[in-house]
């Protein structure tokens, strides 16, 4: 097991390499000068030197790369043009943010995924099986920043119960476990988890299906099992599976919550993003996605090892 | 006669799921005494593990209709609540099936799986459990036990997924086994091994053995009595060698002759019933079996023949009873 970790450890590494590699040249790749955002219309070409020299956009492109993953290996991810503050600590606190929320936003679809595709599953075609199905293709199917401002709408305009935007009262962005904070995050982490509980409850549904029609839940019956002893069985083969598709929707989440974040003015990476790419703040840009990409890479290792714990059939060998 | 322990009686069982109902049992009548050993025999779809799970009442109930009689151990298996079901279930009838591979749950260990089914019957701690699954797998001869009690079902091999599935059969000391095809998925040299391992356990656990296969040779080999079936009803029974030697019915006889065993010569063709089984969804008025009988008469297709006693424990379903002995010849 150690051994087999240490292997999906080691795989990792050339995994970031090229997603780094991926991100450094996302700068080259975009048309237009990466100084044009810094400058004054009227800069000099001697001011435009002295700034390329001071960015390192005169050496060759290997150098550059080279210098910049050294520098992201020891935790320097530059400095952001619009604000001139190190990316590391703004890319930091925004995943802190995002990562609170993508975290409650999977909990709640997983819960709830589970609890439909359960019931779906069990019975099958019944009129509980179409509306649970019903329930997940809309929550696929219908799009986020809509979701987010209908909910504002409803919940913030009209009935005023919860706030509409923002982390915190008062616009703070720093974070306190009490309920003014929480509230900031009910509606946005909604909107959120409809997707990922679309996606569950549908693969929970069709995993279900697939294992009570599996010779050994007959088996299990003809032991003596009640339905509840033969639950448990189909819920400890559905496991690995179903914990999988959270990690995986987990990490989606934590990338792609762009118009969520910005629906409800939400701190996070995606907002941050957001702001980088307006205000084509290239360092901020290549952080952002550089630390986001590493989250995914960690996140797929991690659902790994624990598929690998709970499926025996999985070759640890 | 002592009390029998299974008694079947005029059991039926009809699928309903499909667009036509599908009449896979058909009044099977059956008995079987405390420490017998049945076989019943049949080709594929001859109602003969439907007969077998509805003793367990195992058939989906919701897609199915079934009438008649199932007794186990004087209890009235058809009539049984959801909770006396369970109970009944492993500990009064236990089954084994097919392929273990797929029977046995694929992300528990089989000790997991063993001491479940026994906490599950009996008011035991899990070390005692843990130790009676020990002393099942050293019974069904499983080498180095306490290793393979922490083996999944695909790290073993399939005589070994017999053997574990026949000791977490056994492992409530039920009275009945049933036993559904359980040597088809194996190696020939295998499946001896295991038939003989069932026999020494039914003489060691005073069993009554109900066992399903197709093929003749297998059941010759453990069997007392042999149920033959055919479309969802017993054409022929009588004890095994009356079975082999001197059958009356056409299919039976059939079903001897299409056997291959040492003596088929090079070239020779194998012997085959002409035709194919009838379509249960849709039976014939008379006997199923007479469109490929070579001894069928008009009064075959219009009803039914009914069991008829030929001789102790010798019946047969047959108008032509009376012209099958010369055939055999």
């Amino acid at each position: 097991m150690l051994a087999y970790i240490g292997r999906r450890v080691v795989y990792t590494v050339p995994i970031m390499l090229g997603v780094s590699l991926v991100c450094f040249a996302l700068v080259h790749i975009s048309p237009g000068d990466p100084l044009v955002s810094v400058l004054p219309a009227d800069a000099s070409e001697q001011l435009r030197l002295t700034m390329m020299r001071l960015y390192g956009f005169d050496r060759s492109y290997p150098e550059q790369f080279g210098l910049w993953l050294w520098r992201a290996v020891q935790g320097d991810l530059g400095t952001s043009i619009a604000t001139g503050r190190a990316v590391a600590t703004e890319v930091l606190r925004a995943a802190g943010n995002t990562l609170r929320l993508a975290a409650l936003a999977t909990v709640i679809g997983f819960v709830f995924g589970c609890l439909f595709g359960f019931v779906a599953g069990y019975f099958r075609d019944s009129w509980v099986d179409k509306l649970a199905s019903l329930l997940s293709v809309i929550g696929v199917s219908v799009p986020h920043y809509w979701l987010g401002m209908v909910l504002v709408i409803v919940f913030s305009s009209q009935l005023g119960w919860l706030p509409a935007t923002g982390a915190g009262p008062g616009g703070s962005s720093s974070w306190v476990w009490d309920w003014e904070h929480v509230s900031h995050m009910v509606l946005p982490a909604i909107t959120m988890s409809v997707i990922p509980m679309g996606i569950i409850a549908r693969t929970v549904r069709a995993l279900v299906a697939e294992i009570l029609a599996q010779e050994f839940v007959i088996g299990l019956k003809a032991r003596g099992l009640n339905e509840v002893g033969v639950f448990a069985h189909v819920v400890k083969n559905a496991a690995p599976t179903a914990l999988a598709v959270m990690g995986l929707q987990l990490g989606y989440l934590l990338g792609g919550s762009i118009l969520i974040e910005t629906v409800f003015s939400w701190p996070g990476t995606g907002f941050l993003l957001n702001a980088a790419i307006f205000q084509r703040d290239l360092p901020l840009l290549q952080g952002t996605i550089l630390v986001l990409a590493m989250f995914f890479v960690l996140l797929n290792l991690a659902v790994d090892v624990v598929q690998t714990m709970l499926d025996p059939r999985i070759e640890r060998g | 006669m002592t009390e029998p322990l299974v008694e079947l009686r005029d059991l039926t069982v009809t699928f309903t799921g499909g667009p036509k109902p599908v009449a896979a049992v058909n009044g099977v009548d059956l008995t079987l005494a405390p420490g017998e050993t049945v076989a019943l025999i049949g080709e594929s779809g001859s109602g003969k593990s439907v007969t077998l799970r509805q003793i367990l009442r195992l058939n989906p109930e919701r897609r199915s209709r079934v009438s008649g009689q199932v007794r186990v151990a004087g209890l009235d298996v058809l009539r049984l609540s959801g909770t006396e079901l369970a109970a009944y279930r492993g500990a009064v009838a236990s089954m084994i099936f097919q392929e273990p591979l797929l029977a046995l749950d694929p992300v528990y260990t089989l000790g997991d799986q063993i001491v479940e089914a026994i906490c599950r019957h009996e008011a035991v701690s899990r070390e005692d459990a843990r130790r009676r699954a020990l002393d099942l797998f050293e019974r069904v001869r499983i080498p180095s036990a306490a290793r393979r009690l922490e083996a999944y079902p695909h790290e073993m091999s399939g005589g070994m997924r017999q053997r574990a599935m026949i000791a977490l059969a056994l492992a409530c000391r039920p009275k009945l086994l049933l036993a559904d095809e359980p040597t088809t998925a194996l190696d020939a040299t295998v499946q001896i091994q295991v038939l003989l391992l069932l026999r020494d356990l039914q003489r060691e656990f005073g069993l009554s053995i109900l066992f399903v296969t197709h093929d003749i040779g297998a059941a010759v080999e453990v069997a007392d009595r042999m149920a033959v079936m055919y479309a969802g009803r017993i054409v022929e029974a009588a004890d095994a060698r009356t079975i082999v030697r001197a059958p009356r019915h056409p299919y039976t006889i059939g079903l001897l002759k299409s056997r291959a065993h040492g003596a088929l010569q090079k070239g020779q063709r194998l012997e085959t019933i002409p035709g194919s089984p009838p379509d249960l969804a849709n039976l014939p008025p008379g006997c199923a079996f007479a469109d490929r009988c070579f001894l069928a008469a008009d009064a075959c297709r219009t009803t039914p023949p009914a069991a008829e006693g030929l001789a102790a424990g010798h019946q047969v379903r047959c108008f032509r009873s009376a012209d099958t002995a010369a055939a055999l010849a």
